[in-house]
């Protein structure tokens, strides 16, 4: 109000010009609250990274928290008699006569031995300790080195996960017996390895190289990591050459008519388009028109493809668009042809751009579930996948798997392979500001 | 370029020549209170070197029963799990695509109304829990309030003590699964609409009175009493531990897996223990199947050592029943071991 009764005072000048004392009044009065208004505005600024920082802060923590114990278990160490009719019948040493022969019982009684459990209900109280995977581990054993059989070997087994859960004190000793999985003659015996100090506390290597598993301790993220790699080698086969190409013809040499403006529109449009539709396309041209297999990474990564084409064209694009003019002109002009212009300067140069595109596209279908569901790659696969074609899941997928089992391991089971995960996340996320600093040219 | 050309090619070449080559690994799917007990039964079967592990799918039971009857060949799923028995005319449309089918029950599941253990123990009968969660009842009073119970009103019950004087004085609120969900289905159905609406007299004539069928009692409150909490059980449990005056609906290996926490509510009089599910006295149970294609036996192999892998774990201390599969009575193990040999054919007379 005050600046405009300035503005009439007999002071300002008659063409509408404010005398220069004048004009300096009004910005010296106005200054505090213009300087307020921009405090303000910096402070929405600051609260809104602060939200975010702290929601951050708070997930790390809960991961980090919960996901660091996750790549640690329990381990019990048994001194197992390997008699070799009786892990071998077939004398063969082929995985079936392994798998025929009694590995149970030669686990069970070094196991009777180390605890002294005797009886039926001790028998069974004690043979709950240790993981269903420890038979597994003897097979493997007895194949790499055939000569142990017929020796008693000293070997470590993964103990069972309701053990492990005890044993990281998640089972209070105090809640009565009937009120928790573990009963008291366990506990005895459990008390009993800890005092012989056969329980060990050590990094899980089923968490590296297991595969999926419903024991949760036998659990690990191998398959699922394999079935990502072959899915996303897929989707970047197909997804980098078809989407460099269309970012080239669309830039450089397709004519500007109501076609190409029709077709931009469209790229732009399925950039936005819910993911999970890309997975009902799958499933209906590729499961049900070619007949292929559910579950298996190729279809997968055709889907993931399709996802990740528009992030790529788009990011091509920009990139091509990005090369100067001068640079297209000074090749034509020495008589370059326009492919020779295109292939010899304009795509090398725009290049670090377009790897850019691409490696966000990829981490954005690493992560992807929803287009996955409907081709049945959500599903519990234990076998590792060899190529292509065998059926196999994504890590995503696993975890989504674990955090909905009962068994309490899995909760850390669950961080632990999203601490993974966002390692690789944040690896592929890293590389693409790399590639952007260290190639990418200024003009 | 010409690279890429020849790489797309060759992925193009393999989907190609993979569709025609037979499957040699089973492929399941369906109910997710199934999944559990299917995977550990399926990485049994896997590690027999002479068969691939089978690949288990989730989806729910609609899945598992319409995915099966889908048709016959190695693009369709070759079991269907679920966790309610498939209906007349789910069987039609198995019919129309020429699928034969065997009903396997493999087992039971309880479904229980938990809450922390720091909290009073709730004893409830069915109909009045029905009562508690229903969207739409029929009551004269509660409280200081009079209701016209001739009609349908909102449910206005806010305590647990509205409902009876003897129950908790806390609010009513449960935590449960979404609709999608199996388990969210057979609890309706057995609490909300046969427990209370077939039961309780005023019910009857209200739903009489405003032409509607028992069914419309499937509905749940949706007043911020009954809260969905979406299909992780694992995140009910958690709720659960932090509020000790909420409840949850889950299947019975949660509470299993977490029986130092939390306890489950006594529904009419039964207890939900292992045993009291197994043998019928804790009545909010639903029993599980699978549907084993016939077009499938001896095409893809595994199909009866999956089987028999179930018979070997579905007893009293099998692998399954520590995961919280309640076993079925002897004669109807027997019974269904019988039908995995002799294969009898599903019919529309065996579902009535």
């Amino acid at each position: 109000m005050t600046d405009r009764q300035d503005m009439t005072t007999p002071g300002a000048k008659s063409d509408g010009m404010m005398s220069p004392d004048v004009a300096a009044r009004r910005v010296a009065a106005s200054i505090g609250g213009r300087r307020q208004r921009e405090r303000r505005f910096k402070s929405y600024g600051l609260i809104a990274i602060g939200i975010a920082l702290a929601f951050l802060v708070i997930l790390f923590a809960s991961i980090f928290s919960k996901g660091i114990p996750g790549f640690f278990q329990h381990y019990v160490t048994l001194e197992v008699t390997l008699d070799r009719a009786k892990l071998d019948p077939a004398g063969d040493l082929s995985l079936q006569s392994l798998y025929d022969g009694d590995a149970r019982g030669a686990i069970r009684a070094a196991l009777y031995e180390a605890t002294g459990a005797s009886g039926r209900s001790g028998r069974k109280a004690a043979g709950k300790i240790i993981s269903q995977g420890a038979e597994q581990r003897l097979r493997k054993a007895v194949i790499d080195d055939p000569s142990i059989l017929g020796t008693t070997q000293s070997m470590v087994f993964a103990v069972d996960d309701d053990v492990d859960s005890f044993l990281r004190g998640f089972i209070s000793r105090d809640t009565p017996e009937a009120d928790r999985r573990i009963n008291d003659k366990m506990i005895g015996y459990i008390d009993q390895l800890v005092a012989d100090n056969r329980i060990e506390y050590a990094f899980s290597d089923y968490l590296i190289f297991g595969s999926a598993s419903r024991n949760a301790e036998m659990a690990g993220i191998f398959g699922a990591f394999v079935g990502s790699m072959l899915t996303l080698s897929v989707c970047l086969v197909l997804a980098f050459p078809l989407g460099v190409a269309t970012a080239v013809y669309l830039e450089e040499f397709a004519p500007k008519n109501r076609l190409t403006e029709i077709i931009e529109i469209n790229i732009n449009n399925l950039a936005a388009v819910p993911s999970v539709v890309f997975g009902i396309l799958g499933l209906a041209i590729f499961i049900g028109i070619f007949g292929m297999p559910r579950s298996i990474p190729l279809i997968g990564g055709v889907v993931l493809a399709l996802m990740t084409l528009p992030t790529i064209i788009i990011s091509s694009r920009a990139a091509i668009r990005a090369v100067p003019p001068s640079i297209r002109d000074a090749a034509l002009g020495v008589g370059a042809s326009r492919m020779q212009t295109m292939l010899h300067h304009v795509v090398p140069l725009a290049m670090p751009g377009m790897l850019t595109g691409t490696i966000i596209g990829m981490a954005q279908a690493l992560g992807e579930t929803a287009p996955l569901l409907m081709i049945g790659m959500v599903a519990f696969i234990v076998d590792v996948p060899g190529s292509v074609t065998d059926p196999g899941t994504v890590l995503p997928v696993q975890i989504f798997m674990w955090a909905d089992f009962a068994e309490r391991m899995f909760v850390q089971k669950t961080s632990a392979a999203i601490i993974v995960l966002l390692a690789f996340l944040i690896s592929m996320n890293a590389a693409a500001i790399f590639i952007r600093k260290k190639l990418e040219r200024r003009w | 370029m010409r690279l890429t050309f020849a790489l797309v090619g060759a992925i193009a070449l393999t989907g190609v020549t993979t569709a025609a080559s037979a499957r040699d690994y089973l492929s399941i799917a369906g109910s997710s209170t199934v999944l559990p007990f299917a995977t550990i039964v399926a990485e049994q079967l896997g590690n027999n070197p002479s068969f691939k592990t089978p690949v288990v799918e989730s989806g729910g039971s609609s899945v598992g029963k319409k995915g099966v009857c889908e048709g016959i060949g190695t693009e369709f799923i070759d079991i269907g799990n679920a966790s309610s028995r498939m209906k007349t005319g789910e069987l039609e449309y198995c019919a129309g695509n020429g699928v034969d089918l065997t009903e396997i029950k493999v087992g039971y599941d309880g479904i229980v109304v938990a809450s922390s253990k720091a909290a009073a123990p709730l004893n409830i009968s069915k109909a009045d829990l029905g009562m508690a969660l229903t969207a739409k009842v029929s009551v004269c009073s509660s409280g200081a309030q009079n209701y016209n119970c001739t009609q349908m009103i909102d449910n206005p019950f806010m305590k647990w003590s509205d409902i009876n004087p003897s129950y908790p004085d806390v609010e009513i609120r449960v935590y449960g699964p979404p609709t999608t969900s199996g388990t969210r289905g057979s609890f309706v159905e057995m609490v909300n609409e046969k427990g209370y609406c077939k039961k309780d007299e005023l019910m009857k004539t209200a739903l009489a009175a405003a032409g509607e069928k028992a069914k419309a009692c499937r509905a749940m409150r949706q007043d911020g009493a009954f809260i969905e909490a979406g299909e992780q059980d694992n995140l009910i449990v958690q709720k659960l531990q932090e509020d000790p005056n909420a409840f949850g609906i889950f299947g019975f290996s949660y509470l299993d897996q977490n029986s130092d926490t939390l306890q489950g509510a006594i529904i009419d009089g039964g207890a939900p223990t292992f045993e009291a599910i197994a043998e019928g006295s804790y009545s909010v149970s639903r029993a599980l199947y699978f549907y084993v294609k016939h077009a499938h036996m001896g095409v893809v192999p595994g199909m009866e050592e999956y089987m028999a892998e179930w018979v070997k774990h579905w007893g009293d201390d099998g692998v399954l029943s520590d995961a919280g599969m309640i076993p079925m009575p002897m004669a109807e193990r027997d019974q269904y071991l019988a039908a995995m040999k002799d294969l009898p054919k599903l019919t529309a007379d065996m579902l009535k």
